[in-house]
């Protein structure tokens, strides 16, 4: 990038207007690497070399302090889809996408439809709301693990009043995954609740005004302006969303240890319990580049279809 | 104007989601003051108000100490990432240069990184470091952010080229322009992303369960873990008290800072 003449613009107000001489030229461009000089140099560290050899290690088996010893091709690759248990982690994780993202998204748009009203003391509501956003994963994690204890948690004990049967919340196999998936979405609510209700404030009082003169229903509105205008906040929140459930780890390693079963053996669990417990840095990091392409995919797929369906203003 | 039958639905609607949302942290404050023979009777209320548990909790683990160490990991990182984005973002916005899109695009494309997908080499980069049980290792790291770059450079667009041209007449240099002007006016997003950087940095759990091995520089969230897992099977009030002191500085910051933090957080998010 350095090679090349720098075209200065004239129009820039500290734009070196002399052309002579490449190193003038250049100033703005050396400036400007100052500046971003802490930026590159923390990415280059913590960033892309790491994700570089992380694709490295995949080609490796390691010594257990994580030094490449041998190399084995795509041998890790072929390791983990053959192992029952990466297969089930993989399985495990789209369950689990597949409920958070759409229940929390639509959870979080009804909480922040019915806040958006102008209501008296509705900064309350909006308050509790938006309130599970300053919970942490380990907090939240600790209570909903005392919520779904199998004898005094609250759940089983509502079901005792009314005489329901037990349910084994987190030990049984089937419903491990849903009581996870359930935390997780109390948990990401606030989050995605804020960003919406602020979504919805964006949204041009005008355009109501004139749908109320013409007397529009409220599900008229809500299918004809707000929806509409709502798209790319809930295209941002989508994305983000599926991003995050991806990536969840804090509420499997309180809740479940990833049990039973491995039945909420989640990708990002799957790969500590693989480098950090089992000391397999090369099948780790294989499981590193799967999680990565995963995301990529969903990130491409998103910006390709949802992109199309999103009505900017 | 809105309907009185309306009013009410709306109203019993919200209610009832304040309730479902909100009970799982008003059932844990109030456990928090429960003896475990009150626990284990299901009690929704305490017999009586008193902070014996919050009292156990802080006799059972350093919880000031890992609340200390909390508080700093979150402040550095807070303050970290404020300078180094804002350095990025004054570049991307005010500096004309060759590149200014491709590298812009490059920052962008770290999110696409997920941060657990390069763990192993950052932890194996730390160790040679030698930052495990370091402030170091739970701080830097986190430094640059292009969520945050993206962030104030969508404000920073927003400032008038004027001011910069009236800024260099008045004599004030590139950097001068940047902090004497630029911060100064951009006050808003930055609070907005300090207090997000501090809500991430308190709650994160992964890194410093990987980065901390002793009390030295633990952070409290890995302290819930160990309560968690040293009291769970006698005593459920402990455990709850350690979840109230864990979450008050995040409630706090949140509600203090509710309305700021979600008007910052979309302007960045849709613009």
């Amino acid at each position: 990038m350095n090679g090349q003449p720098v075209p200065q613009k004239t129009t820039t107000p500290m734009a070196n207007v002399n052309p002579s001489g490449f190193w003038k030229r250049s100033k703005n461009f050396r400036v400007a690497m100052l500046y971003l000089f802490p930026s590159f140099l923390l990415f280059s560290v913590f960033v892309f070399y790491p994700m570089m050899k992380t694709v490295y290690l995949s080609f490796f088996l390691t010594d257990y302090e994580g030094f490449p010893s041998l190399f084995v091709g795509l041998e890790n690759y072929a390791y983990i889809f053959q192992s029952e248990s990466f297969r089930k982690s993989i399985i495990a994780t789209f369950i689990f996408v597949l409920i958070t993202v759409p229940f929390g998204v639509l959870l979080a748009l009804f909480l922040a439809l019915l806040a958006n009203e102008k209501l008296k003391g509705i900064g309350f509501f909006r308050t509790i709301f938006a309130s599970n956003m300053g919970m942490s994963v380990a907090a939240s994690s600790v209570i909903w693990l005392f919520l779904f204890h199998p004898s005094i948690g609250a759940f089983n004990q509502f079901l005792a009043t009314f005489h329901l049967p037990q349910v084994e919340w987190l030990l049984d196999p089937s419903w491990a995954i849903i009581s996870v998936s359930i935390t997780t979405i109390w948990m990401n609510t606030g989050f995605a609740f804020l960003i919406i209700l602020g979504g919805l404030q964006n949204i041009d009082e005008y355009l109501y005004e004139n749908a109320n003169i013409e007397g529009a229903g409220y599900w008229y509105q809500l299918k004809r302006i707000t929806l509409p205008m709502l798209s790319p906040t809930m295209f941002f929140i989508i994305t983000v969303s599926l991003i995050n459930a991806f990536q969840t780890f804090g509420q499997v390693d309180i809740l479940t240890q990833g049990g039973p079963a491995e039945s909420t053996n989640l990708i990002v669990y799957s790969i500590y319990r693989e480098a950090f417990i089992n000391y397999q840095f090369g099948p780790a990091s294989a499981q590193s580049v799967v999680l990565f392409l995963c995301i990529l995919v969903v990130t491409i797929l998103q910006f390709k279809f949802g992109e199309k369906k999103v009505h900017y203003q | 104007m809105m309907t009185r039958g309306k009013k009410w639905t709306f109203y019993i609607l919200l209610m009832i989601s304040a309730v479902v949302m909100f009970f799982p942290t008003f059932y844990a404050f109030m456990v928090s003051f429960m003896s475990s023979e009150e626990v284990m009777a299901g009690k929704l209320f305490p017999s009586e108000l008193t902070l014996r548990n919050y009292q156990d909790a802080f006799d059972k683990l350093p919880l000031l100490h890992y609340l200390m160490n909390s508080f700093i990991v979150s402040i550095s990182v807070t303050i970290g990432q404020l300078i180094v984005s804002s350095l990025a973002a004054y570049a991307f916005v005010f500096i004309q240069f060759k590149g200014r899109n491709a590298l812009f695009f490059l920052f962008i494309s770290t999110m696409m990184i997920p941060w657990e997908a390069t763990m192993i080499p950052n932890f194996m980069t730390i160790q040679q470091f030698g930052w495990i049980n370091r402030y170091f290792g739970l701080t830097i790291p986190f430094f640059a952010m292009a969520f945050g770059t993206f962030l104030l450079r969508q404000h920073f667009k927003t400032i008038p080229k004027e001011l910069q041209e009236a800024s260099q007449i008045a004599g004030l240099s590139r950097f001068q322009f940047f902090y004497k002007v630029v911060l100064p006016v951009s006050k808003t997003s930055l609070v907005t992303l300090g207090a997000y950087g501090f809500l991430t940095t308190w709650n994160m759990y992964l890194w410093p369960l990987l980065v901390t091995n002793n009390e030295s520089v633990r952070t409290v969230q890995i302290g819930l873990k160990q309560l968690q897992a040293e009291e769970i099977a006698t005593d459920w009030g402990v455990v709850m008290a350690g979840v109230i002191v864990v979450v008050i500085p995040t409630l706090v910051l949140l509600f203090a800072g509710q309305k700021q933090l979600q008007k910052g957080l979309t302007q960045g998010a849709i613009k």
